[in-house]
């Protein structure tokens, strides 16, 4: 369960883009529409109504390697829509994502996969005779290793709902935040 | 004092206080509520055969006016009809309003007969759209798009109105300039410069040896084409002015090379490729200028002014990117470059430089073989009869193809806003629409627009708008039986393998067609025709004029870069290419 933002010299492969948007009606449309047109990959994408119920914000993880990230920024940044947009620093941010998995696993073997549950602090949803259905918030890594070892079992059905961000309380992790000035 | 309005009143009067004089449309189910306030109105509708017409139509006004085109149209087919038109708009930053009828709100959604997703399909073609779904948003949706369109980058916005809102009734309430600002905080552009990055363009300016002006449509936009000529004058430093930019600085300006790029004349092109600072104006280092990027200009320092942010670094990293309004921007230089000045600062002697630019003037001329008697007329020798037997102050709007390059090429453009014409999207059919927006906005000009035999097929329906609403233009079809510039292309790049080009000699009968139409069809075959031709056309300003003129189907545009090749690479005229070698 490695902890990426404890590694200094570690580069990050993605960058998170917190975007402020106007909770208006197409408002997704208009984001996601943008990266298809211009070739950017979206790896995840989170999107609920934020602190000011008029706005929303979009979590954008993006892949380092997609397109120049000031590229995207400055041309997210000209949809009428977007009011901010934060680069945040995966070093210096808090990610979050849940995953809600289903394991096939005979009656017998169930106890091994709660006991890999309760040691990465996840939680049992549902349990069948067949199956069981587990939880786990945490750390994007912390997501990944647990369904790494989940599928040695069998995993019938997986869902991850795209990581959150936001940045830590002690550190600046805003790289950039765009907010005045912007145009066109 | 609560006025109670219809949504269709609303909308109409929404547009009368936004000062629109001028709407191009054509109703259909959808729209037609707000048609039958329009008979009360003040604005004048015309009525296109074509909803593609009233788009083009709306950009040509715009150009030439600066003030927003308006179209309206009904929805799905007319909504379609519009994508063409919004996309042009989009790509040469062209205001234009377009409002669309829409299905009932009820309806949205169920397939209804003339649904379509308008805002859906429009999305990346406007620079923003807005269904409105309550008959209360319509003024401020009206002035936010207004504001949208006009401001910043201008840009194309859309309006789409389910026919219940138009029906409903609604308070009146005009939006003061607080609310409308308010109710967009996710945009304000950037007007004024950054001081200390103009202090430091001023000082690259004034260091540089082989400075060039990279002049684009920004320029117009601003309306900056006089403070342009005080600076290229202060610093005495050649301009070259893009497609979009030609009479943004005068051709007969004696620092004026031209416009550069693919089909640009090469003094332009290597004067940018050899200059140590590119000073990019309202220009967005389109492929057609750049040639292939990693060998353009190798040798520049860039400084690139442009209000959007976006264009800074898309294609060249700019030294030193200004964000802003071209206008402001270069005032703001004038007078950083004088205070310098006045403090003992000098500019680096460009004077050689200077001479190497007008040496290559010398050598390279645009050329073409002088029209052999009996043999066929040569284009490029109407489009110069052309221009010089133009009133002063003509307009000059053009389709898409070699004969766009010619006009670029031939004309003389000595005043901004006489050029109309499809850059971005190279829109073949956009200059009959376009040039009759164009009169509609300043119709005490003479409006040509010269159009090839391809384009002309594509829109010459709205001469017969032209004809009805006695709006009178001129056309010059230079007819050279093809889609010349594929033939062109097939020519040099395809072994003169000619595939799907050849259109037809003798249809359609343009002289026929334009008679049809309402308009005086004249047809000019050889060379002593040309002259009483046109002398004929601009002495009648009753009805608009066609004049198919039969031009040599081989002539090729030169100078030009090939796809794909740097701008050292350029083909020059096949009987220029001996002097090759001053060109380094
Ligand atoms: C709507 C559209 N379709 C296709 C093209 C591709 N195209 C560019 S120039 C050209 C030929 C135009 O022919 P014509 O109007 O006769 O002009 P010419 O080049 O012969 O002067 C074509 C087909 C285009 N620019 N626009
Ligand atoms: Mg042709």
């Amino acid at each position: 369960m490695s902890n990426t933002s404890t590694h200094s010299n570690y580069q990050p492969s993605h960058h998170i883009l917190s975007v402020l948007v106007q909770n208006r009606a197409g408002v997704l449309a208009r984001v996601s529409g943008l990266f298809a047109r211009r070739g950017y990959n979206i790896f995840s994408l989170a999107v609920a109504p934020a602190e000011d119920p008029a706005l929303s914000r979009i979590t954008i993880v993006v892949d380092v390697d997609s397109a120049p990230l000031e590229q995207i920024v400055k041309q997210l940044f000209k949809l009428i829509d977007v009011v901010k947009i934060s680069e945040l620093d995966p070093r210096r941010s808090v990610e979050r994502e849940l995953m809600m998995a289903t394991i096939r696993v005979a009656a017998e073997d169930r106890g091994q996969v709660v006991e890999l549950t309760n040691i990465f602090e996840g939680k049992i949803l549902a349990v069948g005779v067949e199956a069981i259905t587990v939880s786990l918030e945490g750390s994007p890594d912390k997501l990944d290793d647990f369904e790494e070892l989940l599928r040695g079992y069998g995993i019938v059905e997986l869902q991850r709902t795209g990581r959150v961000a936001l940045p830590k309380l002690d550190k600046e992790a805003r790289v950039r935040t765009h907010k005045n000035g912007k145009a066109s | 004092m609560t006025e109670q309005l219809t949504g269709a009143q609303a909308l109409i009067r929404a547009l009368e206080l936004e000062n629109v004089d001028t709407i191009f449309g054509l109703p259909g189910g959808c729209i037609l509520p707000a048609y039958d306030p329009l008979l009360d109105s003040s604005i004048r509708h015309i009525l296109v055969r074509h909803e593609q017409g009233a788009g083009h139509m709306a950009e040509g006004f715009a150009h030439v006016t600066g003030r927003p085109g308006v179209v309206l149209v009904t929805s799905g087919p007319a909504a379609t009809n519009m994508v063409t038109p919004l996309c042009d708009a989009f790509m040469d930053s062209i205001p234009m309003i377009c409002i669309t009828g829409q299905v009932p709100t009820s309806a949205i959604g169920t397939d209804a007969f003339q649904e379509c997703d308008t805002v859906g399909i429009t999305r990346s073609v406007t620079k923003h759209n807005e269904l409105i779904m309550s008959a209360d948003d319509i003024p401020l949706v009206v002035r936010q798009a207004f504001h949208i369109a006009t401001t910043g980058r201008p840009g194309p916005v859309l309006i789409d109105v389910p026919k219940d809102v138009l029906q409903n009734k609604m308070t009146w309430h005009w939006p003061t300039d607080e609310e409308v600002l308010a109710s967009l905080p996710g945009y304000k552009p950037t007007t004024k410069g950054h001081p200390r990055m103009i202090k430091e363009a001023a000082r690259l300016i004034l260091d540089a040896k082989q400075p060039v002006l990279y002049v684009g449509g920004g320029i117009l936009k601003a309306r900056a084409a006089e403070v342009l000529i005080e600076l290229a004058e202060l610093i005495g430093t050649p301009v070259v002015t893009t497609l979009m930019a030609r009479g943004a600085f005068p051709d007969n300006h004696p620092l004026c090379l031209g416009m550069p790029g693919m089909h640009g004349n090469a003094t332009a092109i290597t004067a940018m490729q050899k200059s140590d600072l590119l000073i990019n104006l309202g220009a967005r280092f389109d492929d057609r200028i750049t040639g292939k990027v990693s060998t353009f200009a190798p040798g520049a320092k860039i400084i690139h002014v442009d209000i959007d942010p976006a264009e800074q670094g898309k294609v060249r990293r700019p030294d030193v990117p200004i964000v802003g309004d071209c206008r402001l921007v270069i005032e703001e230089l004038v007078k950083t470059i004088r205070e310098m000045l006045a403090s003992g600062d000098t500019q680096a002697d460009i004077s050689d430089w200077k001479s190497r630019v007008s040496g290559w003037q010398e050598q390279f001329p645009l050329y073409y073989p002088p029209n052999e008697p009996g043999e066929a007329l040569k284009p490029q020798f109407c489009l110069e009869k052309l221009r010089d037997l133009a009133p002063a102050g003509t307009i000059l709007c053009s389709g898409v193809g070699q004969h766009q390059m010619w006009s670029s090429q031939y004309w003389h453009f000595n005043e901004p806003y006489t050029w109309v014409n499809s850059g971005g999207l190279g829109t073949m059919g956009f200059s009959i629409p376009a040039a009759i927006g164009a009169k509609v906005g300043c119709p005490d000009r003479t409006v040509w627009a010269v159009d090839g035999d391809g384009c002309f097929q594509m829109t010459a329906q709205e001469l017969v708008t032209a004809s009805v609403e006695r709006i009178p233009i001129k056309v010059a079809v230079l007819n050279n039986s093809y889609l010349g510039m594929v033939r062109q292309w097939q020519e040099m790049f395809y072994e003169e393998r000619y595939s799907e080009v050849y259109l037809s000699p003798e249809l359609p009968d343009f002289v026929k067609w334009a008679e049809a139409m309402g308009c005086v069809g004249i047809r000019v075959e050889s060379p002593e025709e040309v002259e009483p031709a046109i002398a004929l056309a601009n002495s009648i300003n009753d009805r608009s004029v066609v004049i198919e003129f039969r031009v040599d189907a081989g002539e090729k545009v030169f100078p030009m870069v090939p796809a794909g090749y740097g701008n050292d690479d350029v083909l020059l005229h096949p009987n220029q290419n001996d002097r090759r070698e001053f060109l380094r």
